[in-house]
């Protein structure tokens, strides 16, 4: 049986050791062959970019050897595919090589696109690239005080992400002795501070002790960079001196150009993630349309579960369990206190008190992220 | 041709149904209808709340067996 994984980000990676693992004795055998085909050599912890943003990661810290993370027995190429021919069950790369399948899984992920907004690309700060999050921290530090204004776009990876930016922003003004010439405003697209309502329950306070001001219903329309204006769907206008942005978020291109999906999103099956009329194609990571957060551990979880069913296909001739929709979101509430939120497609989050524990516990997830992409943790 | 779409949102808690909805509209094409599906009854007042502030149509509102359905046409 031929397994064909595309994409060698966190979903792709973390399901290629957990079928190595599981199949170790198929894999030897030559009864299955597992393969994965990415777009790089290199692998990223994309949650690294919030720290790189305000100095406290340097670039190599976030980056392995993609090959170095995988199982032995996993065949790995750097040649991302060009077209899916799905009905031939076989897709063809960038070097024009074919390769076919039994069993196809996508998680090809998806990409900041600051171009989807006039004016937000020339005139924002932004941290979803390794270029954009050094930019963003030369520009912190050379900023001494006015004020700066958080936007966003939808969908966005991480929805915890502007939260947690806002927090760390104000304890990273605050530690340079400049928070009393700084005004932090939050703005969000929905009718409170964050799309939990438990979340934004915390948060709203929390913005209203540190002096952080917020709207609500505000959706990026365009930003006039000469009059320094962030400008809203809604009709309001938000003038900022620093503008940090977190861009709504597409799809990969191969996606939309092969058209299995509008924005780059696939239909996914929400409990098989199976392709929407594909048996045996699979979708994980933030490529699918299921609307749960497009995270690492939604990835993860994804990745665990798809893993027991694909081994289970191979040993049992078929799946064994339901994706539940679970979800584990760290929350950083400033430089050196945390919580979180876990949640599934029944169970809404609660989240507690952020503690310096839990931030301390998300420092060390941070290293152990390389034990978790190689399907150890 | 106008087209209607299905976002099925139900048991979204993050992002939630009014973001989904946000998301797709944006993917939509002009005189589109979009129905949302939501298990969460907030939705039938916040999604038309937007709906209304950003100068969309809201087409109707309904609930069966704990599902609300809120349809709206992306009108520019």
């Amino acid at each position: 049986m031929k397994i064909l994984i595309v994409g060698g980000g966190m979903a792709g990676t973390i399901l290629a050791n957990n079928l190595a693992r599981r199949l170790h004795g198929e894999l030897r055998s030559g009864k299955v062959k597992l393969t994965m085909l990415s777009a790089s050599d290199k692998h990223m912890y994309q949650p690294g970019l919030l720290y790189l943003a305000l100095g406290r990661m340097t670039p190599d810290e976030l980056y392995r050897d993609q090959a170095g993370l995988l199982e032995p027995g996993i065949a790995f190429f750097v040649d991302p595919v060009e077209e899916f021919q799905l009905d031939q069950n076989r897709v063809k790369t960038k070097s024009g090589t074919v390769f076919d399948y039994d069993i196809l899984v996508i998680a090809t992920g998806s990409r900041a696109a600051p171009e989807l907004i006039p004016g937000l690309a020339e005139n924002s700060e932004t941290f979803y690239t390794e270029e954009s999050a050094v930019k963003m921290f030369r520009k912190l530090q050379a900023f001494q005080g006015g004020r700066v204004v958080i936007a966003m776009g939808v969908p966005h990876k991480c929805p915890m992400a502007p939260l947690e930016i806002t927090f760390m922003l104000h304890d990273y003004f605050k530690d340079r002795g400049i928070r009393d010439k700084v005004q932090l405003h939050y703005t969000y697209p929905i009718g409170r501070v964050h799309t939990l309502e438990n979340v934004a329950k915390w948060a709203a306070p929390e913005f209203e002790r540190l002096g952080i001001t917020s709207e609500t219903l505000f959706n990026i329309k365009e930003v006039d960079g000469a009059a320094k204006v962030v400008k809203s769907e809604e009709g309001s206008e938000a003038p900022y001196d620093l503008l940090i942005s977190i861009p709504a978020h597409r799809g990969m291109e191969v996606i939309e150009k092969n058209k299995l999906g509008a924005g780059g999103w696939i239909p996914t099956h929400r409990h098989q993630l199976t392709m929407e009329g594909r048996k045996n194609v699979y979708v994980i990571g933030d490529t699918t349309n299921l609307p749960i957060s497009k995270a690492g551990s939604t990835a993860h979880f994804e990745a665990e579960a798809l893993g027991e069913n694909i081994a289970a296909i191979v040993k049992l001739g078929s799946p064994v369990r339901d994706y539940d929709g679970k979800v584990f979101c760290f929350i950083e509430a400033g430089k050196d206190r945390a919580t979180y939120a876990m949640f599934d497609y029944q169970n809404p989050p609660d989240p507690k008190a952020p503690t310096k524990a839990v931030h301390w516990f998300k420092m060390a997830y941070n290293k152990l992220y390389w034990v978790s992409a190689r399907g150890l943790l | 041709m106008p087209e209607k779409k299905v976002i099925d949102a139900r048991g979204s808690f993050c992002p939630g149904p009014l973001m989904e909805l946000i998301g797709w509209i944006k993917l939509a094409g002009i005189g589109d209808e979009l129905e949302v599906l939501s298990t969460d009854k907030g939705s039938a007042a916040d999604i038309p709340e937007w709906i209304r502030k950003v100068g969309h149509e809201l087409i109707g509102v309904t609930e069966e067996a704990g599902v609300w359905h809120v349809t709206v046409k992306k009108t520019k």
